[in-house]
């Protein structure tokens, strides 16, 4: 079964919306997080790894999150998958951040 | 023309077929499909081995390889003499 990122030919999909929007300061911090990460002389993280992780993303939660929103899955992916954090310290942060109103 | 390219500009390719587990950079599309070598873009890491943490190597030869658009899908209702151009990897492609 073909992978749900792998869209060359994928019936009914329609037009690419290619209107830019504004970012967000959340997606602007996303992106400069993996820049980071993937720097040559820090290379905690590959773009390759990115990818990968993104594309095993449950299919319906690739469908419906946002561009950053999969940069930001494949980072926390990557991060519990190297050991450098684990799932409870992100949700507990999460949780924290989320009790401030942030 | 890169060390170790088995293939040469003008060389006919088919595309290996299957859908084997793993990061892969060969669209579904193209798989199984014949087309023609029209440059070799050089040696890069194996992005199949790097999306998993590996070193990417040894370099894999990289093809620009060209498709013609009514062999690629079923039903392409544009001019016959519309092309296909996809980045495919060495050990992606054997001889048609």
């Amino acid at each position: 079964m073909r992978a749900v990122h792998d869209r060359g030919g994928w019936p009914g999909a329609g037009p690419i919306d290619r209107s830019e929007h504004h970012l967000e300061d959340w997606e602007r911090r996303t992106d400069a997080m993996v820049q980071l990460l993937a720097s040559p002389d820090k290379r905690v993280i590959r773009v390759d790894e990115m990818r990968r992780a993104i594309e095993s993303l449950p299919p319906e939660q690739y469908e419906s999150f946002p561009y950053y929103g999969k940069w930001l899955s494949g980072i926390e992916i990557l991060m519990v998958e190297k050991k450098i954090l684990t799932r409870e310290e992100i949700d507990r942060k999460v949780a924290e951040l989320e009790k401030c109103g942030r | 023309m890169e060390i170790g390219a088995r293939f040469k500009p003008g060389d006919r390719v088919r595309v290996r077929s299957g859908n084997p587990p793993g990061h892969i950079r060969t669209p579904a599309y193209i798989r199984g499909k014949t087309g023609r070598v029209e440059a070799v873009q050089g040696l890069f890491r194996n992005p199949e081995s790097l999306a998993f943490g590996g070193e990417g190597l040894p370099r894999q030869p990289l093809y620009f390889v060209g498709f013609n658009q009514s062999e690629v899908w079923g039903r392409y209702d544009g001019s016959p003499l519309d092309t296909l151009r996809v980045d495919i990897y060495e050990h992606w492609l054997e001889p048609a």
